[in-house]
């Protein structure tokens, strides 16, 4: 009894073996796969890190300089070196600045009151107003950001050498420089002191790419043995459902962790992303989500007929899972529903492991819930699969 | 059913419907150990349905299949070891090399590894595969191509093989060279399941059985199917053969007509007078035709004929 228990398994596991050995020597010929699976991840990167870059920069500006006088010039050079606005054209009254806006030829307009040179020599606070065009809310916030470390900076130097220090109840130009009010204040992201998008975005990445690329894979694995007909053939053999499942998983999970390395090695050497926690406890943390990926994948590849289908249904299940985990917006800042939806996807629970570990050198031990939760997620998806997965035609 | 020792596959009643089509229809058959068995019939006569409700690959819809003893598809598992299929699609893997998908198909099979190593020389050897063992069989051509499934389906020795049109699109040598390697397993005693289009390989098989919409409408060995059409064929010698078909197309005698170079090969209807007299009324309408020397002489029916006559006459028997 025992013996032949122990045959089925040996039987079984060489042919997983066969058939994980098979998928890796298909893989390795297939320029476009492969290229895919370097190519995703250091394109996304790439993207992600650069393109997506939150810290606004030289957004086109137009002045309204009513002012004319050298302090206001002065202001204005100040302005264009802090790189947040790039002074690109002069208004030449309030009804062109707004049209100039509205026709987002420019983001903002600066507006400099006649009286300027005046005010601010009498130290009761020259008022200077920042048009912004607020319908992109991430370059308002940071215009206002910028010109509210502006103004801080601005009034302490230039009050120092105005002869007039006077008025006690306005300091400096500081209070309603900036408009529109009231000026928020972002809190500071607590482990990444200069506020560089790319060391917040590059782990998170790290969860995104593998939800893209490790369910199309199965998915494409599986399907493409249909289209091609050679399913037939393997479908006639002794090969067992679960072992034609486990063996498109295995060599996907080495592909997983290389894509991995990928983009945490270019994040470090473009982006200096700083690695505080352990990597065995990623690579240990990234198992159960590579497995969860993967098995999805088999779901999407027993329920679609063509290699069209699995693309499209792992786009539906990949866009939620990019808006809603947390990677795209705050997760925090979302509506209930949406945090919901949310917590039920793996990648949230992924990137909270893999921002944990490499943010904030977190250890697996105090991440056990998301681990359960993506546990609970691969089983699900794995028995849905077994469910749906059928070794017979028609 | 009685357990017979003898009998590779027996089928009853065995349909399978896809929606409306009835694509197998209450087909009872017969294999014995050790012959080649061919099934003969127009595309979409539901050989390759057959084939896989055989395997077990596909659930019949009605009736029962019982294969080297075991019932499709419930016990399609334990079979797995004592088949080998080759699918009318080449269905190996084009990125594979030769020597690649035969130790894969080594190893799903459970061939422990010196075995595999063996079974692979073999058949590499037996097909003469060796100078292609590291291609890929995507570059392989279509000869070869079927050389290699055939290698593959054999690896672990089955006791029955079924090939689905294995020769289609195959030059003739190749074909010949593959029968060859079929007498040559049924000789280490595999039985073999296969269909063709092909009538010079139809007439290799053991026994024949004749299908059309699902149906087998014909079984026997190609002599006696041959024999069933005996009486019943004329070929004619005549100066314009051309003129000649159509002088006697419209004849109630005729059922078809088939031009082999200068003789025209004509099989009587069912209900025609037997060929001695069919000649002499043949003969007269061609001269009425203005077609005089015509010599009309009793022929022997080929399976062709036979296929022919199957097809029409079970067109007139369902036809309302």
């Amino acid at each position: 009894m025992i013996g032949r228990t122990m045959r089925t398994l040996t039987g079984g596991l060489n042919r997983i073996g066969a058939i994980a050995h098979k998928e890796l020597l298909q893989l390795l010929r297939d320029r476009l796969t492969l290229a895919m699976m370097v190519g995703i991840p250091a394109l996304q990167l790439v993207l992600f890190g650069y393109a997506i870059d939150v810290d606004v920069r030289n957004v086109p500006t137009a002045v309204l300089d009513r002012s004319q006088s050298a302090e206001s010039r002065k202001l204005l050079g100040e302005l264009q070196a802090t790189q947040t606005f790039d002074l690109v054209r002069e208004a030449v009254d309030e009804h062109d600045a707004n049209r100039l806006l509205e026709a987002s030829r420019v983001g903002a307009v600066i507006v400099i009151p006649p009286d300027f040179a005046r005010e601010f020599y009498r130290g009761r606070g020259a008022i200077v107003s920042i048009l912004a065009d607020a319908s992109d809310p991430t370059v308002s916030r940071a215009i206002a950001l910028s010109a509210q470390g502006f103004a801080q900076s601005m009034s302490t130097r230039m009050t120092s050498f105005s002869d007039a220090p006077g008025d006690q109840r306005r300091p400096g130009p500081d209070q309603d420089m900036v408009r529109p009010e009231p000026i928020r204040i972002e809190v500071l992201p607590l482990y990444n002191p200069e506020r560089r998008t790319a060391v917040f975005v590059v782990p998170g990445l790290v969860g995104v790419i593998l939800t893209m690329t490790m369910m199309l894979f199965t998915a494409l694995a599986v399907v493409r043995e249909r289209e091609r007909g050679t399913f037939e053939f393997l479908i006639a053999t002794p090969v067992r459902r679960g072992e034609v499942m486990l063996g498109k998983i295995v060599p996907y999970l080495a592909v997983g962790f290389m894509q991995v390395g990928i983009v945490l090695t270019l994040g470090v050497l473009l982006f200096d992303v700083p690695i505080h926690g352990s990597l065995w406890q990623l690579a240990v943390g990234a198992l159960p989500f590579l497995a969860a990926m993967l098995s999805m994948g088999l779901f999407v590849s027993a329920v679609s007929r063509s290699q069209l289908q699995a693309t499209q249904l792992s786009f539906f299940f990949f866009l939620p899972s990019m808006l809603l985990s947390g990677f795209m917006f705050p997760f925090d800042a979302m509506p209930i529903a949406a945090q919901w939806i949310g917590e039920c996807l793996p990648l949230t629970h992924f990137l909270r492991i893999v921002r944990g570990i490499v943010l904030k050198g977190a250890t697996l031990s105090t991440l056990g819930m998301e681990l359960a939760a993506i546990g609970a997620f691969f089983t699900v998806a794995f028995v849905l699969a077994s469910l749906t997965f059928r070794k017979r035609l028609g | 059913m009685r357990a017979d020792a003898d009998r590779v596959v027996e089928t009853r009643g065995l349909t399978r419907r896809f929606g409306s089509l009835v694509a197998v229809n209450e087909v009872d058959l017969d294999v014995r150990r050790g012959e080649i068995f061919g099934c003969l019939g127009p595309n979409g006569s539901g050989k390759s349905t057959l084939m896989r409700m055989l395997l077990g690959l596909l659930a019949p819809s009605a009736g029962h299949a019982r294969v080297l003893g075991l019932e499709m598809p419930g016990q399609a598992e334990q079979l797995r070891h004592r088949v080998g299929y080759m699918p009318q699609r080449f269905s190996l893997y084009e990125d594979l090399t030769v020597s690649e998908n035969l130790g894969f198909a080594g190893r799903v099979f459970g061939l422990t590894r010196r075995h595999r190593r063996e079974m692979t020389h073999a058949v590499i050897e037996r097909h003469g595969l060796e100078r292609y063992a590291h291609t890929r069989a995507e570059a392989l051509s279509g000869g070869w191509k079927q050389r290699l499934a055939l290698a593959v389906a054999t690896i672990h020795e089955p006791e029955l093989l079924v090939l689905d049109e294995p020769t289609a699109g195959v030059d003739p040598q190749s074909r010949r060279e593959f029968w060859e390697h079929l007498f040559e397993l049924t000789a280490e005693d595999t039985t073999i399941f296969v269909s063709t289009h092909y009538m010079d390989e139809a007439v290799r098989c053991h026994r024949l059985g004749l299908f059309r919409d699902g149906r087998r409408v014909a079984l026997g060995s190609p002599q006696e199917l041959v024999r069933e059409l005996a009486g019943r064929v004329v070929d004619v010698w005549v100066d314009e053969p051309e003129r000649a078909i159509a002088a006697m197309g419209s004849s109630p005698l005729v059922a078809s007509i088939t031009q082999l170079g200068d003789v025209v090969h004509v099989l009587l209807a069912a209900d025609a007078p037997d060929a001695q007299e069919a000649e002499a009324a043949l003969t007269t309408r061609l001269s009425e035709a203005g077609l005089s020397g015509a010599r009309a002489t009793p022929a022997a029916a080929n399976l062709e004929d036979v296929f022919v006559s199957l097809l029409i006459e079970d067109d007139s028997r369902v036809s309302p």
